[in-house]
């Protein structure tokens, strides 16, 4: 009745891999997922001997997993890293608070020193009191335009080299997809680097890249690492959305699709001749943005004077108005 | 809860936030009738018919669980045992996982 180990080394298998439909035991298991990750490190030269790398940490299962991994891998290949959890609390009363107790159990086990940035010492307004003004319809909006840059800010304080976050194969498979259909060139040749880098930015890796949700889930169940898995109060409902759901009704028919999807999207390359949005820095904070002035500093100034719809949405009247302004003042210019 | 011997006893979890569906509990000690033979899939619709809490849509789809949620029949994946045509044993712990909540 049970079914044996691929790796034919007596054992029974406790699971079945998306990605190659291999039957695996727990220990060969571990071995090859651990592998796996290690050689998406090796192969795209993710680190440096010497670096410090702050781990993106949400006390979620990705990073949970990848805290660990991380240091176990630094301990076994002698990467010679130095390692930081680094977490942003957005300020959302019954949600963050339970998940930062998780991260700061990561801390205790994995014996990582641990920097909690908050939203409200970073812009001066917590998830609460912003859902208190704007109420719950473009919430998620300004929490993830916000989150994005302060990982970069904390990483400034922490002098890291680089950030690592906990993004997985299906993570960005659903983004291939997502930029496929929204058309965005820039992003796509973007999203499926497994490291990125930039002036006047951080470099950002991603070691989980071609690890399967699956896979996180079930290693971290049976190595019993402790996360928080709930859902955030403000958007009890959403999941994820389409693409993701997609995404999955495809793995059930095709289990490869994600890993093939991630290629797809690793061998699309735009013709030289296209013109990609530069990338330059917010003339207000400093940031990476693509334009003058960036999301969460639009976004903090709409808080700020009482107009929190500024900067939400392409089609806002705010930003029509705001393009009208700038085509006038091009001509009178030139 | 119980009554004798009669029934199919098995131990159903719910993890990863799938636990969320259910009044937040993780563990649940059942008597399944007697009355049939019991396979994984028929345990899918008596789950939802007598544990689910809310949102069936989110715990099943058509007759097999939502894709993104882990089926584990005694630490072992579900996908080895021919998922819905398993034939439940007694004491067997059924565990699903929901890998579609944070990150
Ligand atoms: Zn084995
Ligand atoms: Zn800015």
């Amino acid at each position: 009745m049970p079914v044996l180990c691929s790796a034919k080394c007596g054992n029974n298998a406790i699971l079945k891999r998306p990605k190659t439909g291999d039957a695996l035991c727990k220990e060969c298991f571990y071995w090859a997922f651990e592998t796996e990750i290690h050689n998406t490190i090796d192969n795209g030269k993710l680190f440096k001997s010497g670096d410090k790398v702050a781990i993106g940490a949400s006390g979620g299962k990705d990073s949970t997993v990848l805290a660990y991994v991380l240091k176990l891998l630094n301990e076994r290949y002698n990467y010679g890293l130095q390692l930081f959890l680094l977490s942003i609390d957005e300020g959302i009363t019954g949600y963050r608070d339970d998940s930062l107790e998780t991260v700061k159990q990561n801390r205790d086990d994995y014996e990582m020193p641990l920097k909690i940035l908050s939203y409200e010492e970073l812009y001066g307004w917590t998830m609460d009191s912003i859902v208190a003004q704007i109420g719950r319809k473009n919430n998620c909006t300004f929490c993830g335009v916000f989150r994005r840059q302060a990982l970069d800010r904390g990483a400034a304080l922490l002098g890291v080299d680089c950030i690592a976050t906990g993004h997985n194969a299906d993570d960005i498979a659903e983004t291939v997809l997502m930029n496929v259909l929204r058309g965005d060139i820039a992003r796509l040749q973007r999203c499926t680097s497994a490291i990125t880098s930039g002036e006047g930015s951080i470099t950002r890796c991603k070691p989980l890249k071609y690890t399967y949700e699956k896979e996180i889930v079930m290693y971290a169940y049976f190595k019993r690492l402790v996360y928080f898995s709930t859902e955030c109060v403000f958007a009890p409902n959403a999941y994820r959305g389409h693409a993701r759901a997609y995404l999955k009704d495809l793995e059930k028919i095709r289990p490869s699709a994600i890993i093939d999807i991630i290629h797809s999207g690793e061998r699309l390359q735009a013709k030289g001749t296209i013109k990609m949005p530069e990338r330059r820095n917010c003339s207000r904070c400093g940031f990476v943005s693509s334009c003058e002035v960036c999301k969460a500093c639009v976004l903090l100034e709409g808080l700020n004077r009482g107009m929190p719809k500024l900067g939400i949405g392409k089609s806002s009247k705010v930003r029509l108005q705001q393009a009208e302004v700038n085509r006038l003042k091009t001509r009178i210019n030139f | 809860m119980s009554s004798g011997d009669d029934g199919l006893h098995v131990i159903i979890e719910f993890g990863g936030g799938a636990e969320l569906l259910f009044d937040k509990q993780k563990r649940h000690v059942v008597n399944l009738p007697a009355d049939r033979e019991w396979t994984l899939k028929l345990l899918l619709f008596w789950i939802r018919d007598n544990l689910l809490k809310e949102r069936p849509e989110l715990f099943l789809q058509g007759d097999t669980v939502r894709p993104g949620i882990l089926v584990l029949v005694n630490d072992a994946d579900w996908e080895l045992l021919g998922q819905g045509e398993y034939r439940l044993q007694k004491g067997d712990t059924i565990l699903f996982i929901s890998t579609l909540h944070g990150g």
